[in-house]
């Protein structure tokens, strides 16, 4: 199925209806010195759904993420997006092939406003090049005004509007996590990296992000989330990806796995079952 | 005589705004490199050498003390020191540009004294301690009317800013000058809005370099003549005061920063002859540094952001759109 890149003409759809996968993860392994700290993890996540990634602290999965987002290649495996590998490729160009990310700690270019935030964003701006900015200054203006205009409405779709001409340092935690979920949504990905979009962030704008999450995604953008607090894993997610120390523990439905003694145990502690 | 004296006046003036605007040039060569990018360049004063050096070789006549001349047109010059010095900016860019800030400040710092160590000692091609002369002077055919003759040439480097300036700004308030503001503050999430930091940073330093070597080569035939002395850290050290007095990230900073910090330091040089005897005058002139260093230190204690400080919104095109009421 073809989704629109153009999240105002995007169709509703209801996840897991298709069972392609957008991305793979395949026996990735990943070392630091003598630690693995990723050690032969596989899982693959399905066009147009929400999947969750948890663990305790130190289980590897921002390490997974930092692999799945190209900041750094795996000692070992391969990664897939629509069946292209892209391991080897840098992490700009993880953009092209439709995957986007934010990060644990928001990002944001704090000396910029938050609208100039957003317009980064977007992919192919032939402003973005020098030539045309002194050859064609007319096409780039026609660009930089649709370009406002649709930063202006993501901003507002995640209630930041009365900040745009601000600079970005002035935002809270949760108003940058906000913002960088505008941001990325602005190169229109297929696929969102979340690292913990719910650390640090106030119950009501908490809210806010679970329920632009569903929107985003019923407009057809499929999700992978990073996240400890267990109630919005719930609210959001199918499907679940539980890790310990490197390694897939296993997976489910967010009340299978919180149900399965083996996460309990990883958790809690106790040491690993054989 | 009053009218003597007013002319002499009107014309060191010309004189002095044109060499503050020479220097201006240099100025917005590195706002594009730090104050954009945020390239600790520190070798400054090498890549205007390499523009004077290459500019004069190619428009002075054939000489016996150095490589060339070529007798070529003094905007060939110009062109070629700026060719010449992007393509030795792009290939220190590509040694270089993967280290981080202090570091590349160190890298450029040893490269700057390399280039004016061989603009000493490469005799053949340089002229070496004895520098070059003859470099042909625009408007030469008015040198006898010392008042016209620089008023044409504050004309000429008038002009030479002013486009510089334009096309700048242009290029800077852009979506282009969006993504090295964006590189400058954190290039991991740049690279996660598939921006390539590396990409931008070499634009950028090819860039800022060939404007610096044509800052270079308008002193150069300004002057009429070079050596290596004018290359020193010394030019470095003013160059980077400018664009912090006047404020970095902003190309009108640059140039009133240049303006300004040249007209500090020549009226501090007319102080040091008058108030000290000739045989101190050398000694003294250390206390021109010293002032610049201390004004240097209280901008950035009092004003960091400079005169001119960089705007929240970076493409022109974002200006005239007010917010909507949230």
């Amino acid at each position: 199925m073809e989704i629109e890149g153009d999240m105002a003409t995007a169709t509703g759809r209801g996840d897991g209806q298709t069972a392609r996968p957008l991305l793979a993860v395949e026996n990735v392994v990943q070392r630091f010195g003598g630690v693995a700290a990723v050690d032969g993890v596989s899982f693959s996540i399905r066009d147009g759904e929400i999947a969750g990634l948890i663990g305790p602290n130190g289980a590897g999965k921002t390490t997974m993420f930092n692999l799945i987002a190209g900041s750094m290649a795996p000692s070992e495996g391969r990664i897939l997006i629509e069946g292209e590998s892209v391991e080897t490729q840098p992490a700009h160009r993880r953009l092209s092939v439709g995957l986007g990310r934010t990060f644990q700690i928001p990002r944001p270019f704090g000396q910029m406003s938050l609208v100039e935030n957003v317009m980064l964003g977007r992919k192919g701006q032939s402003g973005e090049r020098i030539l045309p900015n002194w050859l064609a200054p007319g096409r780039v203006a026609r660009e930089e005004r649709e370009t406002y205009d649709k930063a202006m409405a993501l901003l507002e779709f995640v209630t930041l509007t009365h900040l745009a001409r601000e600079p970005a340092r002035v935002l809270s935690g949760g108003q940058r996590k906000l913002l960088e979920l505008a941001r990325v949504l602005m190169a229109e990905p297929r696929i969102i990296l979340l690292d913990e979009p719910a650390a640090g962030v106030n119950p009501s704008l908490l809210e806010v992000i679970i329920d632009r999450i569903i929107e985003i995604n019923r407009r057809g953008t499929t999700f992978l989330i990073i996240e400890h607090n267990m109630d919005m894993i719930a609210r959001l997610c199918r499907h679940v990806f539980v890790m310990a120390t490197g390694k897939l523990l296993c997976e489910g439905t967010p009340a299978a796995v919180a149900a399965d003694p083996r996460v309990i145990e990883a958790y809690l502690g106790g040491g690993h079952l054989a | 005589m009053l009218e003597f004296f007013s002319s002499g006046l009107a014309g060191y003036l010309a004189f002095f705004l044109a060499t503050a605007l020479s220097y201006a040039i240099i100025c917005l060569g590195l706002n594009l490199q730090w104050g954009q990018t945020g390239l600790f360049n520190v070798g400054v004063a090498g890549f205007v050498a390499i523009g004077a050096y290459t500019s004069a070789i190619l428009t002075t006549p054939p000489s016996d003390t150095h490589l060339g001349g070529f007798g070529l047109p003094i905007l060939v010059g110009w062109a070629g020191a700026m060719l010449v010095s992007a393509a030795a900016t792009g290939f220190v860019g590509l040694l270089t540009l993967r280290l981080r800030s202090d570091y590349l400040a160190i890298a450029t710092f040893g490269i700057a004294v390399t280039i004016q160590l061989v603009a000493l000692n490469a005799q053949a091609i340089t002229g070496g301690p004895f520098g070059i002369g003859f470099i042909p002077r625009l408007f030469s055919g008015w040198a006898e009317d010392a008042l016209l003759f620089n008023f044409a040439n504050l004309a000429a480097v008038a002009l030479v800013v002013l486009i510089l300036y334009i096309g700048l700004e242009r290029l800077v308030r852009s979506p282009w000058g969006r993504v090295l503001r964006a590189v400058r503050e954190d290039e991991e999430a740049a690279r996660s809005l598939g921006k390539s930091p590396s990409h931008y940073r070499l634009q950028a330093f090819v860039l800022g370099g060939a404007i610096m070597g044509l800052g270079g080569a308008v002193q150069a035939h300004f002057i009429g003549f070079i050596a290596p002395e004018n290359y020193l850290p010394t030019l470095t050290f003013q160059v980077w005061t400018m664009l912090i007095i006047g404020g970095s990230g902003n190309n009108l900073g640059a140039i009133l920063g240049g303006v300004a910090i040249w007209a500090l330091w020549s009226v501090s040089g007319s102080a040091i002859t008058v108030f000290f005897p000739p045989e101190q005058q050398a000694r003294a002139a250390a206390l021109q540094i010293t002032g610049i260093g201390v004004l240097l230190s209280l901008a950035l204690l009092l004003r960091p952001r400079g005169l001119l400080g960089e705007r929240i919104n970076v493409s022109r095109h974002t200006d005239a759109k007010p917010a909507k009421a949230g």
